[in-house]
């Protein structure tokens, strides 16, 4: 146990948090390994939001721990999780691109406010146009976030998610409102940035056919496309998660996911396409 | 008996939490805004952006209104003094209000008007669109890069814009005494300066300063708690300038009592 939470990037203790009495998440444990990762589906209002502003340190628990790289989040301070933030990389769900900057300064936004990451003045602009070739939004770099289409900002705010190139990343739900060739864009995006960066991933989604992507797909760099994985060869694990009006109802592999009994995770699954 | 009695002390206790509630979050909110003054980073860039926004933005409104509001002084108490042959005393009645009262209160009423909406609702857009959360998870402090810098132009440029108030509206009463009363201009300008004394010009000056920091952080405040998508905006737009508008009219009695 003790090891296990050693190796754990991500861990919470028998968490919960309520707003006004309401409560949003009840008693939820689980453990996110590095190379790890997590979809968590869920119906809206079920607290995957929630889950992950808490791991992130933006809601604080009412009781339990979450660990984060093996520090307890849950009593910092803000100054002190700001640290902690530099390792990880979010996207939210209505991206949260700032209105009053442009694309470019959106982007190098995290290289030059969080405390952890050491980018020298003259190394900003070639990461930022790095990231956004990463996310194919090259020559947008003077545009602001209203010129920009629904599915482009998504892309600019994965951009500005990963240009730290963090440990951690968490997307929550990255293809909510938007056609299914943009959505699997961004799924093909998120994927290629999993397996180019190796990093812990968690995304937030209602839709099974995302979580079905990122448990089956991986990025072939060489033919710059995502292929599918053949039967036992997952290099990385997928774990799935769903939610329900705030606990945690199932934590297992995809097979385990379709093979549940449960009706409101069946309700998921049949959504497979 | 005793029961309902208690009952009804429970729900008055309930009753009186919220606003209990939102004082403390206020003054929490002013706590840190007033620290991060002296702490690092310092966004000297916002600073000077609020300051063009909130101070040269307001010009044009706080100049019209000190005007008209000097002018209107100058024929009304004209009349009033008329009845005791004290017309030349117009000069003196303008300054000593305008720089005791009008000027500051207006001035504050049209800038809480003015910019208490407008910090409210693009901190309330930025609330309910994550942007709050992003600054955060991006590594700054959302109150020292949007309310202390606020605070801060606001501060500076408010006694600022009430002086300019002040002379404006001093300059629209020399007008209705020159062309309207046929008062000489030099009485009118000597009584003007003669009028004033340095209490005053504290007064005329700690006012608005104090009338700063409430316009900027009741508009933060409000902005900063906003919830409930657009209509959620609205709403705090307003309570922002309701709540900035009587506390400026109740701190006003408060400061003049300790004066007078």
């Amino acid at each position: 146990m003790a090891t296990e939470k050693q190796s754990s990037v991500l861990c919470f203790e028998n968490v919960s948090v309520s707003f006004d009495g309401d409560m949003a998440l009840r008693d939820i444990s689980f453990a996110a390994h590095e190379g790890e990762s997590r979809v968590i589906l869920g119906a809206a209002g079920s607290g995957k939001t929630v889950l992950l502003k808490t791991a992130m340190g933006l809601v604080k628990p009412e009781s339990g721990r979450v660990m984060v790289f093996d520090q307890d989040i849950s009593k910092m301070s803000e100054r002190a999780l700001f640290d902690i933030r530099s390792k990880i990389g979010m996207l939210f769900q209505e991206s949260a691109l700032f209105d009053s900057l442009n694309i470019e300064e959106n982007v190098a936004y995290p290289l030059l406010n969080q405390p952890l990451v050491k980018c020298p003045p003259d190394q900003v602009l070639p990461r930022v146009k790095q990231a956004l070739e990463f996310v194919e939004l090259s020559g947008t770099l003077e545009k602001f976030p209203s010129e920009l289409s629904g599915g482009m900002r998504r892309r600019a705010a994965i951009a500005r998610a990963v240009v730290t190139e963090p440990p951690l990343q968490m997307y929550d739900s990255p293809t909510a409102g938007l056609d299914p060739i943009t959505a699997h864009t961004i799924m093909a995006l998120l994927i290629k940035e999993r397996d180019v960066s190796q990093a812990t991933t968690l995304m937030v989604t209602h839709r099974y056919q995302d979580g079905n992507l990122m448990a089956n797909f991986r990025y072939n760099s060489e033919q710059g496309a995502l292929e599918p994985v053949r039967g036992g060869d997952k290099e990385v694990k997928t774990t799935f998660m769903v939610m329900k009006e705030g606990q945690l109802i199932f934590e297992g592999d995809q097979d385990e996911l379709e093979a549940a009994k449960d009706p409101y995770i069946c309700k998921f699954v049949k959504q497979r396409v | 008996m005793v029961a309902s009695w208690c009952g009804d002390n429970t729900y008055l206790l309930d009753l009186l939490k919220e606003p209990v509630l939102a004082v403390q979050e206020f003054f929490v909110l002013a706590g840190k805004a007033f620290r991060n003054i002296f702490r690092r980073p310092h966004y000297g860039d916002d600073i000077i952006l609020q300051m063009d926004t909130i101070g040269v933005g307001s010009l044009p409104i706080v100049v019209l209104t000190g005007f008209f509001s000097g002018a209107v002084m100058a024929l009304q108490m004209s009349r009033a003094l008329a009845q005791y042959g004290q017309v030349g005393k117009t000069g003196t009645v303008v300054s000593v209000t305008l720089a005791r009262e009008l000027g500051p209160v207006l001035t504050a009423l049209m800038v809480a008007g003015r910019n208490a909406s407008g910090i409210a609702s693009e901190l309330g857009s930025m609330k309910v669109t994550e942007q709050i959360d992003a600054m955060r998870a991006l590594g700054t402090d959302p109150i020292q890069k949007l309310v202390t810098p606020r605070l801060i132009a606001t501060s500076v440029m408010l006694p600022l814009l009430t002086v300019i108030a002040d002379f404006v509206g001093m300059f629209g009463g020399f007008i209705i005494a020159k062309f309207f009363l046929n008062l000489p201009s030099r009485q009118y300008w000597s009584s003007v300066w003669r009028a004033l004394v340095w209490d005053d010009v504290t007064q005329g000056l700690l006012k608005p300063l104090v009338f700063a920091v409430i316009i900027s952080l009741v508009g933060c405040y409000c902005g900063l708690r906003t919830t409930g998508g657009t209509q959620g905006v609205g709403r705090s737009t307003t309570q922002a300038v309701v709540g900035a508008t009587v506390l400026i009219f109740l701190v006003d009695l408060l400061i003049t009592k300790i004066f007078v």
